[in-house]
């Protein structure tokens, strides 16, 4: 047994160890202390200096006297106190060890800081030590140091320069970072300073730069980072290689110079060249540093350069090809922490097919082996692996496999095979998943139970199909098949989530019963068969109380929808409910008591006995010391006493507003701090705006998330407080709207200005325009300005320039539901779209493509009249590399052409940019494609006679005839083309309806509030010797669409974008100066009518 | 990175604690407690690493004596679990066949070896000759 070398701290720890029970060690500390404390006596004066020099400091508030201020200490010590150094450090050691044994240690903090500035080594080295260890970075005498250490870091013994270099790595804050970085920095790239200081130094660096990343100056280290890594020596390299991962994953635009580098050091250690012996671990070449260089190689994009790539590809390839299982433990750990990280690799640079299935193969393989490590990290990288790449079908090979896992009895297992299957899930297989997790449930350890039903919960609710959806197909198919099989699926909802309650009632959050209520109030078809489970479970005997509460809150709002079926009278529903009552806790007892008000209020013809035993109940709880319960037993009293009033304020809850669920923003919530942003994840955030991958969506303005459920918590008591606001008004017709939060809409005049359509000309049949014309100042305003919307407005003012055309994109985005609509350098605006009737859900997905959050960031919907839009919260800052999604609701009110246009600003920087940005809500999402025969359609046709149903125009291009046209700008249009068009607008083409070939007749039915399904018809007459005229007739049953209807489909054929070489619109006379340059381009025409 | 090392014996008395991050006393306290009783009745069939609050404890277990880093979730755990093995051969080395007794009466030496091997939370060293021969240096100059 080696001694410590200090007789005294030896002794003192052997008496420590022969102590023989808890009481007699804590005796032999105390009086150890005590001892301390008494050697340290004499610093009474000592203290009293401390308390100058601290004065001293906050009125000079510079470091310029500290380090004599330490000396000065420092000399006061040895002499006041008649310590010797030894001595002194010999207690302060001891002060360490009590410290580790878990006691407090409250006093000789300042000994310890002060011996930092010893002369001598062995004193210095105890002060550094102990100080890096009793003290976190925040403590204050901490700063009182910065010079002192400063000084050690400038000076010119190696020695202190380690020991101040190893404590400002270990516990340095943000103003050591503000005061060393650039000391630190040069000594790591110092030529004169021995690997062992710049190892140091370039670990110290990190630590300052993680405080504060504003120290290390991009410009300038750059080329010194690439220098570093040419640096033979192992050690110095690793540590590089450490900063380097937390420079790039910062910003790795700046450290592009240090990709080759990088896959020269993967190559100079693949053919183990030039790496010493002592850093090879068991055969292996430093696999540390060939994890952390490929650690960094995943935060750069991609490797453009191909031999470059190449090189990385080989050295890849023999890294997963090469990897063998072998006997001993060490050397296979250390070759598979290679391996994963190659293969984390090989899945960011999204390499060759070949090498992806190599990967795909590999992690198959282990997730099937014994050894739990392996096992482990294959479940986990399979995991990862479904972020970045589409390998869902080859995953679900195996889900057997991962199922087993899921039962395995290392829990660390078990959460990596949950995680996995969650991850995994689809429409195809979520029916077996969902039903795996709630069998395993009841099973599960407590540990994993909550986790368990979070994820269960989301399951079942992402893939029981929207809401909205479900309620229009009612509407359209009479079909009863349909309607049952989307309710089977939400019942099935209700089933999982009460089913999870009922087994895991203590894990269940609140996030997940509120969840359940708001899908319920938004879902009408679900409400009774949840009244039914409801009633089911509060039924049983012992439930717990989260069932209660759920149970009860849904009965209170519709258990009316029982009344016919056997023992669900509200005299029976409340008795059960009122059984639960002595058992719950105070929190759900104002729930039971708004039940209780609903239950009443629902009772028609009122029950004098019901009532009576209600009112007891309110009564007894109006002296409640509870104050909710107390406020609403007066409340509820009060208010059911009023008869017709209690109707109007307890009637049904509102809709809530579509939101995210709330719990997908708990799952993302508990995600892990690193230190780094993890690589998988900032891709995963690059790409494209499909990705469904939403990170850190807390919106710093607005509501927090818990208020989203506010609602909910305690549902009757808005509704309450309003109305006992305003006693006078017993007609409180306006109280429900509260929960609407509809943004005020902006003056029609305005939007009539800023969105009237892109109409190359007005109609020739003046005398209907007006009438049917809906949309205010529609045509009534020139040309020029109507165009507006489609380019960004005041461009001018915007330094940052657009990537892409704007307008290309919108044309696109009117033909497809998803696509990007509008780029610029820092920001990506993606859009996703599903519509269905006269409803349309469009998410946006707000990408900052930057390491800097953008801030101020504010969107406004500027929506015309026809269109009903509400864009749900849009945080004011998003977060650097982080994508939000903001989901926007249209209703269709009537037919109108007229866009919806998004006014998006934000901030970087100094730049303050402002796009107005068209919304692709246009008339041909409402139509839904209908095929109609013969039969259908000219009882229909010869119905609709004429004006103003049936409408007829001739379309001329200026070009061939010559003369004035009516229409200019038809292009020559081949029928194939045409009908291909149409169709592309779910104008679906009837082939054979007209007998001559060269027409065309096409149908489709239109959706909005005003005109519910209409069909609409549309005949094309085509010369066949003369491509660029034509003629159309169109007819609705209504004179607005019909006529809406017909501008849309010229505007169709005029402004198609043409691939090059097609003749372009003519000019009109009444148009202003173009360019002709920019005639083939309708963005660049489109801009040029701007000025 | 790492973001703390605990040297725990199976009683769950700390042998050595290093923390990369600042936390306060009772917190420090309750990490050890907390880990400790995470690691302790695993079975040595399990895998080594457990998660503990949003990050993950890779462990090892030497003779009565539990090694435990924390590091982010991301990172890689059998580097790290390796890094523990190569610590303690560097103990072992320094120590001549180590055993819990040396680490107890020599833990300012501990400290010194780990500051050689770890700083700020990152690998500094793995060269366990480097290490050896620059604690050699220092015991010079005490």
């Amino acid at each position: 047994m080696a001694l410590s070398g200090m007789r005294g701290l030896s002794v003192f720890i052997s008496d420590i160890r022969n102590c023989q029970n808890k009481e007699q060690e804590r005796l032999r500390v105390d009086k150890e202390l005590g001892n301390i404390r008494t050697r340290f006596k004499n610093e009474k004066r000592g203290r009293g200096l401390v308390a100058l020099g601290m004065a001293i400091n906050a009125f000079t508030s510079t470091y310029a006297s500290e380090a004599s201020f330490f000396e000065i200490r420092y000399l006061w010590m040895i002499f006041s106190s008649g310590l010797t150094p030894y001595e002194k450090k010999k207690y302060v050691w001891k002060m360490l060890y009590i410290y580790m044994l878990g006691y407090d240690v409250d006093f000789g903090h300042m000994e310890a800081v002060s011996l930092i500035s010893a002369p001598k080594y062995p004193e210095k080295q105890v002060g550094y030590i102990v100080t890096s260890s009793l003290l976190n970075e925040n403590h204050d005498f901490l700063r009182l140091a910065i010079n002192t250490v400063r000084n050690d870091i400038i000076g010119r013994n190696e020695t202190f320069q380690c020991l101040a270099l190893t404590m400002v790595g270990n516990i340095g804050g943000r103003e050591f970072a503000e005061s060393l970085a650039p000391d630190v920095q040069k000594l790591l790239i110092s030529s004169s300073c021995r690997p062992l200081v710049r190892k140091k130094a370039a670990l110290c660096l990190l630590r300052l730069f993680r405080k504060n990343p504003d120290v290390v100056n991009v410009d300038g280290w750059s080329d010194r980072m690439a220098q570093l890594l040419d640096e033979r020596d192992v050690g110095v390299l690793t540590s590089s290689m450490s900063l380097l991962v937390a420079l790039v994953a910062n910003n790795h635009d700046a450290y592009w110079s240090c990709l080759p580098k990088c896959v020269k050091v993967m190559e100079r250690m693949a053919r183990n060249q030039d790496i010493p012996q002592e850093y090879t671990y068991y055969g292996i070449p430093s696999p540390w540093l060939q994890v952390k260089t490929m650690r960094v190689l995943q935060y750069f994009p991609t490797i453009e350069d191909p031999s470059t790539r190449r090189a990385l590809f080989e050295v890849l390839q023999r890294i997963l090809m090469g990897t063998d299982v072998v006997k001993n433990v060490n050397k296979n750990n250390a070759s598979h922490a290679v391996l994963f990280e190659a293969l984390a690799l090989v899945m960011h640079l999204d390499a060759e097919n070949e090498m992806m299935s190599q990967c795909v193969a590999l992690l198959g393989k282990f997730i099937a082996v014994r050894e739990p490590n392996i096992r482990y990290l294959g479940l986990e990288n399979m995991t990862r692996m479904l972020m970045v790449t589409d390998v869902q079908d080859i995953i679900k090979r195996h889900q057997a496999q991962i199922i087993t896992s899921l039962k395995d009895p290392d829990i660390s297992i078990r959460r990596r095979a949950l995680d996995l299957l969650y991850g995994m899930c689809d429409v195809s297989n979520a029916k077996d998943i969902v039903e795996e997790l709630l069998q395993y449930l009841s099973s599960a350890d407590f540990a994993m139970r909550e986790e368990l039903s979070l994820k269960a919960a989301i399951l079942a609710e992402k893939f029981a199909p929207d809401l909205s959806w479900q309620v229009e197909s009612h509407l359209m198919h009479t079909k009863s098949f349909n309607v049952g099989w989307f309710n089977c699926v939400n019942n099935r909802y209700v089933d999982v989530i009460l089913q999870l309650i009922d087994k895991a009632g203590d894990f269940v959050s609140d996030d997940i019963w509120f969840r359940v209520v708001q899908f319920v109030t938004n879902n009408e078809d679900l409400q009774p068969y949840a009244a039914v489970k409801a009633r089911e479970y509060i039924d049983k005997p012992a439930i717990h109380e989260t069932m209660v509460k759920v149970s009860a809150y849904i009965l209170g709002e519709y258990s009316h929808l029982l009344a016919r079926r056997p023992r669900c009278s509200p005299k029976e529903i409340f008795s059960i409910i009122h059984e639960k009552l002595p058992t719950v806790s105070t929190s759900t007892i104002p729930i039971l008591l708004s039940t209780y008000a609903k239950i009443l209020m629902h009772t028609q013809p009122s029950d004098p006995e019901l009532q009576n035993q209600i009112w007891t109940i309110f009564h007894k709880y109006e002296s409640c010391i509870d104050a909710e319960i107390q406020q609403r037993a007066v409340e509820y009293f009060a208010l059911s006493r009023k008869g017709a009033a209690l109707m109007d304020i307890m009637a049904e809850m509102p809709k809530f507003p579509e939101r995210q669920s709330a719990l997908i923003k708990k799952a993302e919530d508990t995600e892990a701090d690193t230190a780094e942003q993890s690589a998988t994840k900032l891709r995963a955030q690059q790409q494209n705006s499909n990705a469904l991958v939403v990170t850190d969506q807390r919106p710093t303005n607005g509501t927090p998330p818990v208020s989203q459920l506010g609602l909910v918590k305690v549902p009757s008591m808005s509704n309450v407080d309003h109305s006992l606001g305003d006693q006078g008004a017993t007609q409180a017709n306006g109280i429900l709207t509260v929960v609407d939060p509809q943004p005020p809409e902006p003056s029609a005049d305005l939007l009539g200005d800023l969105l009237s359509p892109l109409a190359i000309e007005g109609p020739p049949g003046a005398t209907a325009q007006a009438d049917y014309n809906v949309a205010p100042g529609a045509e009534g305003v020139s040309n020029a300005e109507e165009a507006l919307a489609i380019a960004p407005v005041g461009e001018q003012t915007n330094a940052v320039q657009p990537i892409g055309d704007i307008a290309e994109r919108f044309n696109a985005l009117c033909l497809k539901d998803s696509g990007v609509l509008y780029e610029d350098p820092y920001i990506q605006i993606g859009i996703k779209a599903e519509w269905r009737a006269h409803h349309g859900r469009l998410v946006l997905f707000l990408g900052n493509k930057n390491t800097a959050p953008l801030v101020s960031v504010q969107a406004l919907i500027l929506s015309p009249s026809h269109l009903k839009m509400e864009l749900s919260l849009v945080p004011e800052t998003i977060p650097p590399r982080a994508q939000v999604q903001c989901p926007l609701e249209v209703i269709n009110l009537h037919p109108s052409r007229d866009a919806a246009v998004l006014d998006f600003s934000y901030k970087f920087g100094t730049h303050m940019v402002d796009v107005k940005l068209r919304l692709p809500a246009v008339l041909n999402k409402f139509f839904q494609a209908i095929t109609v025969s013969a039969e259908e359609f000219f009882p229909q046709w010869r119905s609709l006679s004429g004006p103003p149903l049936k409408l007829q125009e001739v379309l001329f291009s200026a070009f061939s005839s010559g003369t004035v046209a009516f229409v200019r700008g038809v292009r020559p249009i081949s029928l194939v083309e045409m009908a291909n068009l149409f169709n592309s607008f779910r104008l679906i083409v009837c082939p054979g309806l007209d007998p001559n070939a060269n027409n065309l007749v096409a149908s489709t039915t239109f959706y909005s509030e005003s005109t519910r399904a209409m069909l609409c018809l549309i005949r094309v007459e085509t010369d066949p010797a003369d491509r660029t005229q034509l003629r159309m007739t169109v007819a609705s049953g209504d004179p607005t669409l019909t006529y809406e209807f017909k501008e849309f489909v010229k505007e169709q054929l005029v402004s198609i974008p043409m691939i090059s070489g097609a003749p372009s619109p003519a000019p009109s006379q009444t148009q202003p100066t173009i360019a002709p340059t920019s005639l083939s381009d309708p963005g660049a025409m489109l801009a040029g009518l701007l000025h | 990175m790492i973001r703390f090392i605990l040297l725990q014996n199976r009683q769950g008395k700390t042998r050595l604690a290093k923390y990369y991050i600042p936390l306060e006393e009772s917190e420090k306290h309750k990490v050890e407690f907390e880990v400790h009783r995470l690691v302790v009745n695993r079975d040595p069939k399990f895998t080594n690493f457990v998660e503990f609050r949003t990050h993950k404890v890779i462990y090892r277990r030497y003779a009565g004596l539990f090694f435990s880093l924390c590091v982010d979730i991301t990172d890689n755990e059998l580097a790290y679990l390796e890094s523990i093995h190569l610590f303690v051969e560097i103990l072992d080395h320094f120590f001549s066949n180590v055993c819990e007794l040396d680490l107890v009466f020599n833990f300012h030496k501990v400290y010194l070896i780990l500051d050689e091997f770890i700083l700020a939370g990152e690998l500094q060293e793995t060269s366990k000759r480097a290490i050896i021969e620059r604690m050699g240096e220092l015991e010079k100059l005490e």
